[in-house]
């Protein structure tokens, strides 16, 4: 399976369901009011941010967006980290400083989130171009939205990626919704990925439900920019099944839409296919399952227990 | 020592820490095309020749691409020093400068360093509304930014190396009518200035004013050109027997407040002199540190005298009018000391 074993099939099948429960779990505890702030979720687009980092090294980096947990969680953030940081505590990644939108770890390769919208874009750049000048063929990868693809930041970041041939992929979650508006009311065009052909670089469609397939093009995308071919645009067609942020009910959308996506499940989808393929029963299914969910009571439960930051970190760190 | 003018004092700042340090990079628009400029002022010209385009990058007519790429070549260790041509572009990538420059690190929990330095042209020089502000004092109520202002070629290598060798973002602001530049690029009204310059290797440290003349009758707070006007004013009272104190902060953060508060204690008087806009600007902060920390000391009302709050006029004869002049400075001065 696209010189994929049996393991490592297994484990992006192992950080998916880490995503969504993980994602799942947060909700709950956030209406039980143990979580203070919003939260922006990424059950549904699991696929992207697995399919893409698992073919990253770890010294390779990624930049995110408003909605980052998915992408920590793939790009190797240990999940107790990730949970002190939603709780406010000092033992999060960011000292209880960043917070959901700003979730971050240098040491695994994720610059803090950047929560608005397209403008970690450029900064991506910048990553490459330390890469680049210093020849070290890392890559780094920029994930974000199809509303930023409409921010002036999109625009100037890809165009002077393609000038300077970065070893930067590009990696849009077209999930068809900026917060409430549709896609198709503030765009012409049906596919993102045309814009790449503004700038010069090649831009690809794929379904963003399909790990294997995200994986693929992602491996081609990032060979490309390690070879210093330049970047890629990435369009992946996804789906986020929570609303934009927790106090959204999605009423601008149709119950059947979503339920044709969620028909497409990228964790259902690939599950059928390792049952098919032999690689999971049920028994293994369930036996993943439990380790997940025990993984993650361990992570909440140390960002319960984790103390409250003190006072004074609120005014460190301005500068260094 | 050597006399220099400004763009050349920065320019061999500039050329001594690519030197020094390969991490060193220049980032701007026009900076080093062959036949080229060399920058707006060509601060730049020379050194894509002698370090190559991998260092000395030009790039298209996109701020925000520009500060973006260099705060990730920053996070990751090299040092860029990017450039925009009017410090008026600054709002063009104000997302860059403050939500991502100011507040990476913090919101990092200290995980990452931003060090990189924003070059940017300052002041009204005859080309109208947006090619005129004095923004400086505007950057300095963004936390995580530092921001300089020299106003001497000495001051301005000194300072530039401080901050190229400092871990943080800083806005670096240079005035257009100070840079000397010559040729093709001179700039009309330009105040002739040539300064003693050291050849080997010094920095200034960040947050220590300097008082550029010593007086005992009122202390006399400006940056930039306004110190200039401030010093011929203070040359011209002193005939009269009038002594000004002129301090020149150099730069605004960190502020070395205490040489301002000893200097107001010493003569009960303070004039502030700001190009920039008057309200809530630059020279209310250095008033209200002056009332929290001095009041007592004082013997009149802290005076401010700033650039109307208007849009740059494009005539001459208006620009001349809105900005404070020498001679508005010796009658205010004459005023307090009634």
């Amino acid at each position: 399976m696209m010189g994929l074993g049996k393991e490592k099939l297994l484990l992006l099948y192992k950080q998916m369901l880490s995503i969504r429960l993980f994602e799942d779990r947060i909700y709950q505890l956030f209406l039980q009011g143990m979580i203070p702030s919003t939260l922006h979720q990424y059950q549904g687009e699991e696929a992207i941010a697995v399919g893409v980092c698992a073919v990253l090294n770890e010294d390779d980096f990624i930049t995110s967006t408003h909605r980052p947990h998915g992408h920590a969680i793939a790009k190797g953030i240990p999940m107790e980290k990730i949970a002190a940081e939603l709780f406010g505590k000092v033992t999060g990644c960011c000292r209880a400083k960043g917070g959901s939108m700003h979730i971050g770890d240098y040491s695994v390769g994720m610059l803090p989130a950047i929560a608005i919208v397209g403008s970690g874009i450029p900064i991506a750049n910048g990553v490459a171009l330390a890469f680049k000048l210093r020849r070290t063929k890392q890559v780094v990868v920029s994930f974000f939205g199809d509303g930023a693809t409409n921010n002036g930041s999109f625009h100037e970041a890809l165009n002077m990626g393609a000038i300077y041939n970065l070893p930067v992929v590009y990696v849009c979650e077209n999930n068809f919704y900026g917060a409430s508006t549709h896609i198709s009311k503030v765009m012409k065009l049906e596919n993102i990925a045309d814009r790449a052909s503004a700038y010069g670089i090649p831009g690809v469609v794929i379904d963003g439900m399909d790990v294997l397939e995200v994986y693929k093009v992602a491996t081609e995308a990032v060979s490309r920019a390690r070879d210093g071919k330049g970047p890629t645009l990435i369009e992946c067609k996804t789906y986020r099944y929570s609303g934009h942020s927790r106090s959204d009910p999605a009423n601008y959308r149709s119950k059947e839409e979503l339920e044709f996506w969620k028909s497409r499940d990228p964790i259902v989808l690939f599950k059928k296919r390792l049952f098919e393929l032999n690689i999971l029963d049920e028994e293994a299914d369930k036996q993943i399952k439990s380790e997940v969910e025990r993984e993650i009571e361990k992570a909440i439960n140390f960002a319960i227990e984790s103390p409250s930051p003190p006072l004074e970190i609120a005014l460190e760190d301005v500068y260094a | 020592m050597h006399k220099l003018t400004m763009a050349e004092a920065i320019r061999e700042a500039l050329r001594e820490e690519m030197r020094r340090d390969p991490n060193v990079i220049l980032i701007g628009e026009d900076i080093g095309i062959p036949g080229g400029w060399g920058g707006p002022f060509t601060v730049t010209q020379g050194l894509a020749e002698e370090f190559g385009n991998e260092r000395v990058i030009d790039t298209p007519i996109s701020e925000t691409g520009i500060v973006g790429i260099a705060i990730g070549a920053a996070i990751m260790g090299l040092r860029p020093v990017a450039e925009v041509q009017y410090c008026d572009f600054l709002f063009c990538a104000m997302d860059q400068i403050a939500n991502q420059a100011a507040k990476l690190r913090y919101m990092s929990g200290g995980q990452i360093k931003i060090p990189l330095v924003l070059r940017a042209p300052t002041g009204a020089t005859g080309r109208g509304a947006q090619h005129a502000q004095s923004l400086e004092g505007l950057f300095t109520s963004i936390p995580g930014l530092k921001v300089v202002a020299p106003s001497t070629p000495y001051d301005a290598k000194g300072l530039l190396k401080s901050s190229i060798r400092d871990d943080n973002p800083v806005l670096f602001f240079e005035h257009k009518l100070l840079y000397g530049s010559k040729g093709a690029r001179k700039e009309r009204g330009g105040v002739e200035l040539f300064g003693e310059v050291p050849e080997e290797d010094y920095a200034i440290p960040l947050g220590v004013a300097d008082i550029k003349k010593k007086g005992k009758d009122i202390t006399v707070v400006a940056k930039l050109l306004m110190l200039h006007r401030a010093l011929e004013a203070a040359e011209e009272l002193e005939k009269d027997g009038i002594s000004v104190e002129v301090i020149d902060p150099r730069t605004l953060i960190p502020l070395d407040k205490e040489t301002i508060i000893k200097s107001v204690k010493k003569t009960n008087r303070i004039l502030i002199v700001d190009e920039c806009p008057k309200t809530g600007g630059w020279a209310a902060e250095i008033s209200s540190t002056v009332v929290e920390e001095a009041m007592d000391y004082l013997d009149a009302p802290i005076k401010r005298l700033c650039t109307y709050d208007v849009p740059i006029p494009f005539s001459p004869v208006l620009e001349n009018y809105v900005i404070p002049t020498k001679e508005r400075i010796i009658q205010t001065i004459r005023e307090m000391l009634g």
